[in-house]
């Protein structure tokens, strides 16, 4: 039984049909790769995994679980954890704020009232950060971070909820070569804690950090397999020659 | 700076019955009064994004409420009816928060507004047209409040137990809005959706601070029925909740201190014109608020309070600075 298993999940944007029948397996304890031209279908596949939209058919199951129709809440509960292709973390908090408000987000009501965990939860927060290259930023409102280290917080933050199954949409959208670099190094520990999903246009990074590639095309799965199967895909070739 | 603030007028507050007359001192009592429902209107919009057209229904239903208990059941003391009028205003408000807040789909905050907008509206118009109500004229001549053999007449001592609720009230709101869960509602204004990606039941959030602020207004509203001695349609009304939604925006939302500060301002400002202006204040009053809302949108305490104090710490164990690293203390 794979942890996500998204069978025949189709989606439409009036005349524009974004995803058609698409087909998903990630196995835990994997780096499983989604890849594909502009427009592919990539980020709207990993919203509606998350909960952002909902698919017009088709079932997502996760840890056995339907979560096709559930809220984004309840599926986070379940141990999703995404971090957007745009950045959304909270500009007008610090990052220490940003990073507890992701690590508490499972604590009780009464103990959010009455603020029990904050100082059993300050080693983690730092821990989090130092995990990344942020622990020098920890006071400064992430609003004012450069772009790399609003997504590093934001991959930070997704992973403070402890998730089973981490979607990355686009990690390193925007970072310097040095900072591409780095994420790399910092994403590769990681799947010994969660699996993960991620979406990337910078191939010579996700063939680096993926065991697995699934490669969209309009909307459908072109092909998937192992890097170097992936990497010999006539047909993979023929949509990366012809349209990236 | 918002402590200071705080401290002043605390300050202010406690040392004015020394210094008016009996006439000033009930005008006193009812803007401390007032204070009340635009500190819940201040939890709503300025913490939680809420935008609620409605805080006079709760406020006024409450006020409603204590009359009756006064008149058809001769319950006065302040231990009963303050109580439970707190009550209906917290049970009114959770009533709106499960048709408006906790629906399957996340509402939209115009949804919202028009929800409770409606309700105030509704509630008016029912006052007004029902006899046992008193119709236009509301229910006049309520009983004093009293406590034991004490009667709470207007004057020191109702300002004194009108501004000792105002501090309780406010300290516990400041508490909530500085604890974890306003961390959580921090995140809520900010970015709605990312939180819920977090795992956060956001309208139940909502729904939590929605019923809370009912409460409050329902304090409030017994308070001001029994210092008032009569109630009317217009404490329930949407002239009322309107009013609370500009105090906020005039003072400062998200502050609390700004919603206090902003009702004494325009209501302070409001005698001055009136009394200098009898035909046109309305008119220069409104002038003087669009030049706020317009100029500054964070309000007169906008002009002495940074952003980041405005949305603060929360939660934060405290921590001396060390090298590498720079946060503060909490």
């Amino acid at each position: 039984m794979a942890l996500l298993e998204v069978a025949d999940v189709s989606k439409r944007f009036g005349e524009l049909r974004a995803l058609a029948g698409v087909d998903l397996r990630v196995e835990a304890g994997q780096i499983h790769g989604l890849i594909g031209p502009n427009g592919s279908g990539k980020s709207t596949l990993m919203k509606c995994i998350a909960g952002a939209l909902m698919p017009d058919t088709g079932v997502i199951r996760f840890a056995d679980r339907d979560l096709t129709r559930i809220a984004p809440s309840e599926r986070a509960r379940a141990g999703l954890s995404i971090k957007f292709q745009i950045t959304s973390v909270l500009p007008a908090l610090s990052v220490y704020d940003n990073v507890l408000l992701a690590l508490q987000s499972r604590d009780s009501l009464v103990s959010l009232l009455r603020s029990t965990t904050r100082r059993a939860r300050h080693e983690s927060v730092i821990a989090a950060l130092e995990r990344f290259p942020l622990r020098g930023r920890v006071d400064h409102l992430a609003g004012t971070l450069s772009h790399g280290e609003q997504q590093w917080l934001e991959i930070a933050m997704a992973l403070a909820t402890d998730p089973t199954l981490l979607l990355l949409d686009e990690p390193t959208a925007g970072m310097s070569l040095e900072e591409r670099r780095l994420t790399g190094e910092l994403l590769a520990p990681i799947k010994a804690r969660c699996a993960v999903l991620i979406v990337e246009h910078d191939l010579d990074f996700i063939r680096d950090v993926s065991d697995v590639l699934t490669v969209l095309d309009q909307g459908s799965v072109l092909d998937t397999g192992s890097v170097e199967a992936i990497q010999a895909s006539p047909k993979v070739q023929e949509v990366y020659l012809t349209r990236v | 700076m918002i402590l200071v603030l705080e401290l002043v007028l605390l300050a202010v507050g406690l040392g004015l019955p020394l210094v008016l007359d009996h006439f000033w001192i009930v005008l006193a009592t009812r803007i401390v009064l007032v204070c009340l429902p635009a500190l819940s209107f201040d939890l709503l919009w300025g913490y939680s994004g809420i935008m609620s057209f409605g805080q006079a229904l709760f406020y006024g239903t409450a006020a409603y409420s204590a009359a009756l208990l006064a008149r058809d059941l001769g319950f006065t003391s302040i231990f009963v009816v303050v109580p439970a009028c707190t009550v209906i205003g917290l049970v009114l408000a959770l009533i709106m928060a499960w048709f408006l807040l906790l629906g399957r789909y996340p509402p939209s905050t115009i949804f919202v507004a028009l929800g409770t907008l409606t309700g105030a509206y509704a509630a008016d118009r029912l006052a007004r047209g029902w006899y046992y109500l008193g119709g236009q004229n509301g229910i006049p001549s309520i009983p004093p409040l009293t406590a034991g053999s004490f009667t709470i007449a207007e004057g020191p001592v109702y300002y004194y137990l009108a501004l000792v609720v105002l501090v309780v009230v406010y300290a516990l709101c400041r508490a909530l809005v500085r604890s974890q869960f306003g961390l959580v509602l921090a995140g809520i204004r900010q970015q709605e959706e990312r939180i819920s990606f977090l795992g956060y039941r956001v309208q139940h959030f909502k729904a939590i601070v929605f019923t809370l602020a009912g409460g409050i207004c329902g304090l409030s509203g017994a308070l001001a029925a029994f210092h008032d001695g009569f109630v009317w349609p217009n404490m329930l009304g949407v002239l009322l909740s309107t009013q609370i939604v500009l105090y906020v925006l005039f003072g400062g939302v998200g502050t609390l201190v700004g919603a206090v500060i902003g009702v004494a301002g325009i209501e302070y400002v409001s005698f001055l014109l009136a009394d200098n202006f009898q035909t046109f204040w309305p008119i220069l009053l409104g002038l003087l608020l669009l030049f706020v809302v317009l100029f500054r949108p964070s309000g007169l305490v906008g002009l002495v309070v940074t952003e980041r104090e405005r949305f603060g710490r929360f939660g934060r164990a405290p921590v001396r600075p060390e090298a590498g690293g720079s946060h503060g203390a909490a």
